[in-house]
């Protein structure tokens, strides 16, 4: 009984609806006759209380950490962080690399590169992840075997993912080699050892590996979604594709923004995937902006650069992902 | 897309088209079976074969004399530095490693989810956005600083244990990396749960509230029970980022006998010298992955349906 | 700053500490020596401490060619927990010493005649301010051509003295059908043919003028240019299937036969002894045409860090063995190079090696022992990758001339420097 004493009637902001955004409020002022008491203040706390910890964590080591290599890209480090500024010199070098197109600077490379893989394996990964998770949605027999067999791909590293597909690829000791001993002799595909299409190949092992997880994110969001839902609308008369296109994916919004997310994460994290699978593409040309960024500061020992690339990188996120967030996010605070 | 079935059109579709949708729908399935089967095909294949074979014969074909020497020698023989006890010795490493990091990261992204979606509070849009921003920072950046407050963590450790006469474990790796993937997992963890707990319905909540329920009560009681699906797939997710890392792994623990798996496999298959052993290689690897694969296998079998329908009508 | 206070914090622990701790008999070594051969060789060096009674730490971390190992290393020292020592290439041992975290071997360097007996140009890294901060394990050198003998003979050639000797061997291998030369599509690779293109076409002054003093006027001149074309030249006696392949798998292309030669550092060596074929009998090591007389290096050196007292016993003892006479022969006459001292005797060696070790003695008493820059020991490292990205280019073809490809040069290096 003590319990019902504490504050927090819940306050409806709006009527009731299936899946309708419903707020709690938890406010003090319904126990105006009693005065807040200290149970009742920390158990208003305790959500905060409890989200605390981590939120204090993502200042400390992302906020901060990006703080420190902002700072870093100012200065003049080299092997080693050095703490004295000396200026955007590391900016100027990078922001004349952008314009050498002939021939490719390595930054120019890169940043092309991340354009046409980024987009591509994102776009790619989801709608493939769409497509397999609707279809595996449809009470298919043997669906047990399947979601393994597209899942499978993402537990290998990104190495071994890499190392792989390389073999495959390699037109003497893979495919192509295997369809000419098979009789189709005319068949090439030496993508990987050329320079302008090397970077297609890592799209492809990419999608390859990834893709399988978007089908588990897709699928775990249609399985969340109430089949009541879908029954009153096919009762209304919608079409399949109707249905899917009306109610169903504007309901698997919230599944977009976190698949787009984990890609876009994945997308970044893609240096592995390049060394392994192409060792950097002849002549450099298979660089995304990780492996500009890994070369620079540790390979080069220049720091500074490296840091004003990450900066960069970070940068281009943000101007894509806080509008995308702005909209999601806002929506749903009504 | 319009080939797609629904139970409620059962009726009103012929039998024909009916079986035609499905044989597409199977078609389908079966097609992209092979394109993320061909490359696990070929690894397996090769792990079977003898080194003759692979230099000599063709990568699709199936061993002719299968053998499994190359498992064998991946278990238990093969050589990461000077240490030559195959993969299985750096199993424990990286168990011990994973399971508590993706545990911990687990809970805590449910606990976030549950706060920012039924306890909301000014600003909590802001608070989660931030939050989200975890997901993008590039590892290389955060590696030396890390370093650093990691070091100190661990010397100030050496200092309690001295003062006090109890280990806390700091500076241990393996707590070290533990610590490291739960910071670096958050954003994720709590990302997914958000998502999904924003579309539960809040009702029961606010009913469990009525009745008297605690914070921690209506999480333990209604939200976790009910979170079979995303919990499947952040564990997923979680345990195959960590299982996998590399950076984290040979930078803070990049000891002979702390290593995890990553690390391991990576000094057997990155050999730079000498006869590439492809069938050891893709033996080890396949080791290496077993681990997350059965994770998959296990866990797919909470990908089901239906646990909301219903539960609003009460 | 922040590295201060990190020293500084370590520092006093170690102090903490030392009053009362033993000896810490174990030896913690970073290197990337995965391989059955490099490991092999490493090997016996643990045996060698073993039998002092020191413990082997192994931290091995491959890849790359060290790359991910020196990360590793940069997490290590950032956090504060240093190896006892690592393996590490030149400039990354004085960029550690400016840093103020390496040890002093100096005494153990008096003791044992390391200033007589270790060539000059070694020392050039391996000492900082005075003081020993490293033991070279192994002079490795670059300028080398191995050929299949039996291959060699099919075509009839004989052993090539100039460039255009070099070509006229090349081309009668191209008519009987084999690969002519096996080349690995990789930036270090292309780059470290390179280096032996250039002291071939320029000279060894030209090379040293060019490569490590990095004068402007060298990598300006025809000279320059012409090394490039030399270089274009060589690239069309490639198999089209070259690019991104790993070195070792080109050196395998000679040792089956598939291909003539290949032009690679006497790490290559170890490869074929792998494959058990000796020297004379079944493949031929030339020095590059032009070449002979000259030395491009690099060596492996195992950098010695400021290890709190209680682990300075074991580095000596490390140091101590690693620059014995008896390790250095034994483990380079399987690593393939040569003793980073030029006292040791030859008499294990195979003819490659002795070839090696006298080479080396006479390039070090002529001054004609240079620092690779492909390798990374004639230049720091932005130069040097700056270097191997503009000869990279130059091969696939995004630099599609000479002339373009010398201003591209001395534009990446003076934007590197």
């Amino acid at each position: 009984m003590a319990r019902r004493a504490v504050s927090d009637q819940p306050v409806l902001d709006e009527p009731m609806s299936t899946v309708a955004e419903t707020q709690i409020k938890l406010t003090p002022e319904h126990d105006a006759r009693r005065g807040p008491s200290v149970r009742s203040r920390l158990q208003d706390l305790l959500p905060k209380i409890v989200l605390a910890p981590s939120f204090a964590a993502t200042i400390v080591f992302v906020y901060g950490f990006i703080l420190w290599t902002i700072y870093l890209s100012f200065t003049n480090s080299k092997t080693f962080p050095s703490y004295a500024i000396t200026g955007p010199r590391a900016y100027q070098r990078l922001w004349g690399w952008t314009f050498d197109t002939d021939p490719p600077s390595s930054w120019y490379t890169s940043i092309t590169n991340m354009g046409i893989f980024g987009f591509l394996y994102i776009a790619i990964c989801l709608m493939l992840g769409l497509f397999l998770a609707i279809l595996l949605d449809q009470k298919i027999r043997g669906e047990g075997v399947l979601r393994p067999i597209y899942l499978y791909p993402m537990a290998l590293s990104f190495i071994v993912t890499g190392v792989a597909w390389k073999w495959f690829l390699d037109p003497g000791l893979g495919l192509e080699q295997t369809l000419h001993q098979w009789g189709w002799t005319s068949f090439h595909f030496d993508w990987i050892k050329n320079k302008d299409f090397v970077i297609y190949t890592v799209v492809i092992a990419g999608v390859w590996q990834a893709s399988g997880f978007i089908m588990a994110m897709f699928l775990a969001g249609l399985r969340g979604i109430d089949g009541e839902i879908m029954k009153a609308a096919q009762i209304d008369g919608a079409s399949t594709f109707q249905l899917y296109r009306r109610i169903v994916i504007p309901l698997l919004r919230p599944v977009f923004l976190s698949a787009f997310i984990v890609l876009a994460h994945l997308a970044i994290k893609s240096y592995d995937l390049v060394v392994a699978l192409t060792s950097g593409g002849p002549g450099g040309s298979a660089w995304l902006p990780s492996n500009f960024m890994y070369e620079f500061t540790f390979k080069r020992n220049e720091m500074a650069v490296g840091s004003a690339s990450a900066v960069i990188m970070l940068m281009t996120i943000t101007a894509i992902i806080v509008p995308y967030l702005y909209s999601e996010l806002r929506e749903k605070s009504r | 897309m319009s080939a797609v079935t629904s139970p409620a059109r059962q009726a009103s579709s012929g039998v024909r088209s009916r079986t035609f949708n499905r044989i597409v729908i199977y078609g389908l399935l079966a097609l992209f079976a092979i394109f993320y089967l061909m490359p696990l095909f070929v690894m397996l294949v090769t792990s079977f074969k003898t080194m003759e074979e692979i230099q000599n014969g063709n990568m699709l074909s199936l061993p002719h004399e299968p053998t499994f020497a190359p498992w064998i020698k991946a278990w238990s023989e093969v050589c990461s530095g000077l240490t030559c006890v195959g993969m299985k010795g750096y199993f424990w490493n990286s168990i011990k490693m994973v399971v508590p990091a993706v545990l911990i990261s687990t809970l805590l992204g449910a606990l976030n989810g549950y706060v920012l979606t039924k306890w909301r509070f000014r600003g909590h849009t802001l608070v989660f956005a931030m939050m989200l921003f975890a997901c993008f920072i590039p590892f290389q950046s955060v590696l030396l600083p890390m370093a650093t407050i990691l070091g100190s963590l661990g010397r100030f450790g050496v200092t309690l244990q001295n003062a006090t006469g109890f280990n806390f474990g700091l500076g241990n790796s393996t707590v070290n990396l533990v610590f490291v993937h739960v910071v670096y997992g958050l954003g994720f963890t709590t990302l997914f749960f958000r998502n999904y707990y924003e579309a539960f319905p809040t009702e029961l909540v606010k009913a469990a509230q009525v009745d008297g329920a605690s914070f921690f009560q209506i999480f333990r009681r209604i939200m976790l029970p009910n979170s079979l699906p995303i919990i499947v797939v952040t564990v997923i997710y979680q345990f195959t980022n960590i299982w996998n890392d590399f950076l984290f792994a040979s930078a803070y623990a990049g000891s002979g006998d702390v290593m995890p798996m990553t690390v391991a496999l990576n000094n057997v298959v990155n050999t730079s010298t000498g006869v590439v052993e492809y069938n050891v290689n893709m033996a080890a690897a396949m080791i290496a992955a077993l681990p997350t694969l059965i994770v998959y296998v296990v866990a797919g079998r909470y990908f089901v349906r239906g646990l909301m329908a219903g539960a609003v009508k009460g | 700053m922040l590295r201060k206070l990190i020293i500084g914090t370590a520092l006093a622990t170690s102090f903490a500490f030392s009053a009362h701790a033993a000896d810490v008999k174990e030896v913690q070594m970073l290197h990337w020596w995965t391989s059955g051969g490099e490991a092999a060789a490493l090997n016996v060096l643990k045996q060698d401490l073993a039998k002092e009674g020191y413990a082997w730490k192994d931290v091995p971390v491959a890849g790359g060619g060290g790359d991910a190992a020196m990360t590793a290393l940069k997490a290590m020292v950032a956090a504060g927990n240093y190896p006892t020592a690592s393996q590490m290439l030149g400039y990354t041992v004085l960029d550690y010493a400016a840093a103020g975290v390496m040890g002093d071997l100096t005494e153990t360097a008096k003791k044992e005649g390391w200033d007589k007996s270790v060539p000059a140009a070694l020392q050039k890294f391996s000492v900082y301010d005075g003081k020993w901060v490293a033991a070279p394990v192994n002079v490795h050198s670059v300028n080398w051509l191995w050929i299949n003998k039996a291959v060699m003979d099919k075509i009839g050639g004989t052993e090539p003295k100039t460039f255009d000797d070099f070509v006229a061997l090349l081309d009668k291998a191209k008519a009987a059908g084999v690969i002519p030369l096996a080349l690995g599509g990789q930036n270090w690779q292309e780059a470290t043919m390179f280096d032996s293109v250039v002291l071939s076409t320029g000279g060894p002054e030209f090379y040293k003028k060019a490569m490590n003093d990095l004068d402007d006027a060298s990598l300006k001149s025809d000279t320059m240019k012409k090394s490039f074309d030399n270089l274009a030249k060589l690239v069309t006696y490639v198999d089209p299937n070259f690019s991104g392949r790993d070195w070792n798998l080109a050196t395998a292309m000679v040792i089956k036969g598939d291909a003539l030669v290949q032009v690679m550092g006497d790490w290559a060596k170890g490869e074929f002894h792998a494959a058990k074929k000796t020297p004379g009998t079944d493949f031929l090591c030339y020095r590059f045409p032009g070449t002979d007389g000259s030395v491009i290096y690099n060596s492996d050196m195992f950098g010695m860090f400021n290890v709190p007292d209680d682990r300075k016993a074991a580095q000596v003892a490390l140091a101590t063995a690693t620059l014995s006479k008896s390790f250095q022969s034994a483990f380079n006459v399987v690593k393939g190079s040569v003793p980073a001292r030029t006292d040791v005797p030859d008499t294990d060696f195979d003819a490659c090696g002795k070839k090696g070790i006298a080479d080396l003695k006479k390039a070090n008493e002529g001054g004609t022992l240079f620092g690779s820059l492909a390798q990374g020991y004639g230049a720091p490292p932005a130069v040097a990758n700056a270097y191997k990205d503009v000869v990279s280019k130059f091969v696939h073809g995004q630099i599609k001339t000479s002339d373009e490809a010398v201003t591209e040069l001395v534009k990446a290096i003076d934007d590197a420097k």
